[in-house]
């Protein structure tokens, strides 16, 4: 909200900001005011209720998750933003060396049309309200939902595509005006639902009745679908919350905004975003499931019986025509960007293709993977896994800046040995990368819990391995 | 102008966000919650563009 030429993360991508472009804390907190209400949240709310999560244990886990979400970024992210004021690439460039960096941008590149692809599916969702297109989320992982809706994904995934194609600047803009807003649409969905659950008082609020019949729902339709009572307890709650943005915080991804910041300080400003998009929203997005399921139980089942959480639905049947409008929007506006940055990853390994080629690319990986419902309905491990992938980076950036000088090692080594890749790097990087996919996806472990031990392994491997693999460099 | 426009931009986002409040206290029904909501979303989108100047920070990372 203010008139001054706004600062671009793509500017000094391969420099210092420099004195002159370093901003106050006001800044970041109106940037990431609007910064975490995406479409994604009117997914996350429902899927903790449909996977059993207490609303006492949700009201006190996303705070605490989200107050340790903070604290990472203050006491993680900021310090190194304000001490080397690099963009997270050419951090990573100085450290891994720029072919590693490539092969980073495009797996982060393909998780981002994942992610693009579930804003795609959510987006859908509402814009098959007015047409009676139903959501039909199959049993098989790689199952489509019934034809109209799939086509429905198409058409939305080649408009947004369209729109990124054309630049960010202005998806930006509109993404900009319409974040009070879409804050205060998820604030009174959460309060109409509250009327209608007939909650009159804190004490009907906290006892939570309307909550556990709800739930008492989703398991009796799993028992009748043949499936175990699902479970989602307190500490999984606290470590979602925490590490939803694992990529962002532990994985250093948010450097690149960081950098700009006048003093350390500004690194409590996510706290805004985290409370507002991943608590408040959340909380409301989930009391929308809760209240269908109260008032039309019916339209919360799928194909085999089992409890869906429909975003367009659920808000159409709070605040209708706006409750669409915002989760078309926030869909938008949030799978915009990632696509456009999908494309940029993937253009920087072929440096020759067109940017709008490589962005209608990514808009086309996303809106395959958005006809596949459940990548939405599973979002919860997705996200997870996203942080899994992209998290341990940052401790390799954490390794670097704090700890090999004291072990007499070399900083930024690949920038001093002129290599394009670290191998330190890559195999700090890529085994317990593999170590927690095989965890999630064979094992089962709910994918957030890889995050933080995988962060670890890779921050001890990459000093470890710099023992055996730096040379002496001029 | 530039006062007149935001002023719609508080009315109408008093319009998203009020209403609500009056449908707990049981003093509205649903309906006319959902038509101010609407009339406000309108107002919201056709004045702030007017007034709102860009963000400090354009961020072109991905969130969730």
């Amino acid at each position: 909200m203010t008139e001054e030429a706004p600062t671009s993360s793509g500017e000094f991508e391969r420099e210092a900001v420099p004195e002159s472009a370093l901003l106050g804390s006001g800044k970041f907190w109106g940037m990431y005011a609007g910064e975490h209400a995406a479409g994604t949240e009117f997914m996350i709310g429902p899927l903790f209720l449909a996977a059993g999560a207490s609303l006492q244990d949700l009201i006190l886990g996303l705070l605490l998750g989200n107050l340790l979400a903070v604290l990472t970024w203050r006491y993680l992210v900021t310090p190194i933003a304000v001490a080397k004021r690099l963009t997270l690439y050419y951090q990573l460039e100085r450290i891994a060396g720029g072919s590693l960096v490539k092969f980073y941008n495009v797996i982060s590149g393909l998780l981002f049309c994942f992610l693009a692809g579930a804003m795609i599916t959510v987006s859908a969702t509402a814009i098959g309200v007015p047409f009676n297109i139903a959501f039909d989320v199959p049993p098989a992982m790689l199952g489509l939902s019934n034809p109209a809706f799939t086509l429905l994904v198409v058409l939305v995934g080649g408009v947004i595509a369209a729109v990124a194609a054309g630049g960010y600047e202005r998806v930006a803009r509109v993404a900009n005006i319409a974040a009070p807003w879409m804050i205060v649409v998820f604030a009174a969905c959460g309060i109409v639902s509250l009327a209608q659950l007939e909650v009159s008082s804190f004490a009907s609020l906290w006892e939570g009745t309307f909550w556990t019949d709800a739930i008492a729902f989703v398991r009796a339709k799993e028992a009748a679908a043949g499936k175990p009572p699902t479970v989602f307890g307190f500490g999984q709650i606290v470590i979602f919350a925490w590490l939803c943005n694992g990529a962002m915080h532990f994985g250093m991804a948010d450097l690149t905004i960081f950098r700009f910041a006048r003093n350390p300080a500004s690194g409590w400003a996510p706290a805004i975003g985290m409370f507002l998009g991943h608590y408040m929203a959340w909380i409301a997005a989930g009391l929308l499931l809760a209240a269908l399921i109260k008032l039309q139980p019916a339209a919360t089942l799928n194909a085999t019986g089992e409890v869906t959480a429909n975003p367009g639905l659920l808000a159409y049947e709070a605040l209708g025509w706006t409750g669409i409008a915002c989760v078309v929007i926030a869909g938008w506006t949030t799978a915009n960007p990632t696509i456009y940055r999908a494309g940029l990853a993937f253009q920087g390994v072929l440096p020759r293709s067109s940017p709008v080629v490589m962005t209608l690319f990514a808009g086309a990986v996303a809106t395959i993977a958005g006809a596949f419902p459940n990548l939405s309905a599973k979002l919860l491990g997705f996200v997870g896994t996203y942080g899994t992938v992209l998290g341990p980076m940052g401790a390799v950036i954490f390794v670097d800046f704090y700890l090999m000088r004291k072990f007499g090692l070399r900083d930024e080594y690949a920038l001093h040995s002129k290599t394009s890749i670290n191998s330190a790097v890559l195999i700090a990087w890529l085994l317990p990368v593999v170590v927690g996919l095989y965890l999630i996806f064979v094992q089962g472990v709910f994918a957030a819990y890889a995050v933080i031990p995988c962060w670890f392994a890779c921050g001890a491997l990459y000093l470890l391995l710099s023992k055996f693999v730096q040379r002496p460099t001029t | 102008m530039r006062t007149a426009t935001q002023i719609i931009s508080l009315i109408s986002f008093c319009a998203v966000s009020l209403p609500c409040w009056l449908f707990l206290a049981g003093r509205l029904d649903l309906e006319t919650v959902q038509w101010l909501a609407c009339l406000g979303t309108i107002g919201w989108f056709v004045a702030t563009p007017i007034w709102m100047g860009r963000s400090a920070i354009v961020d072109g990372e991905p969130t969730i």
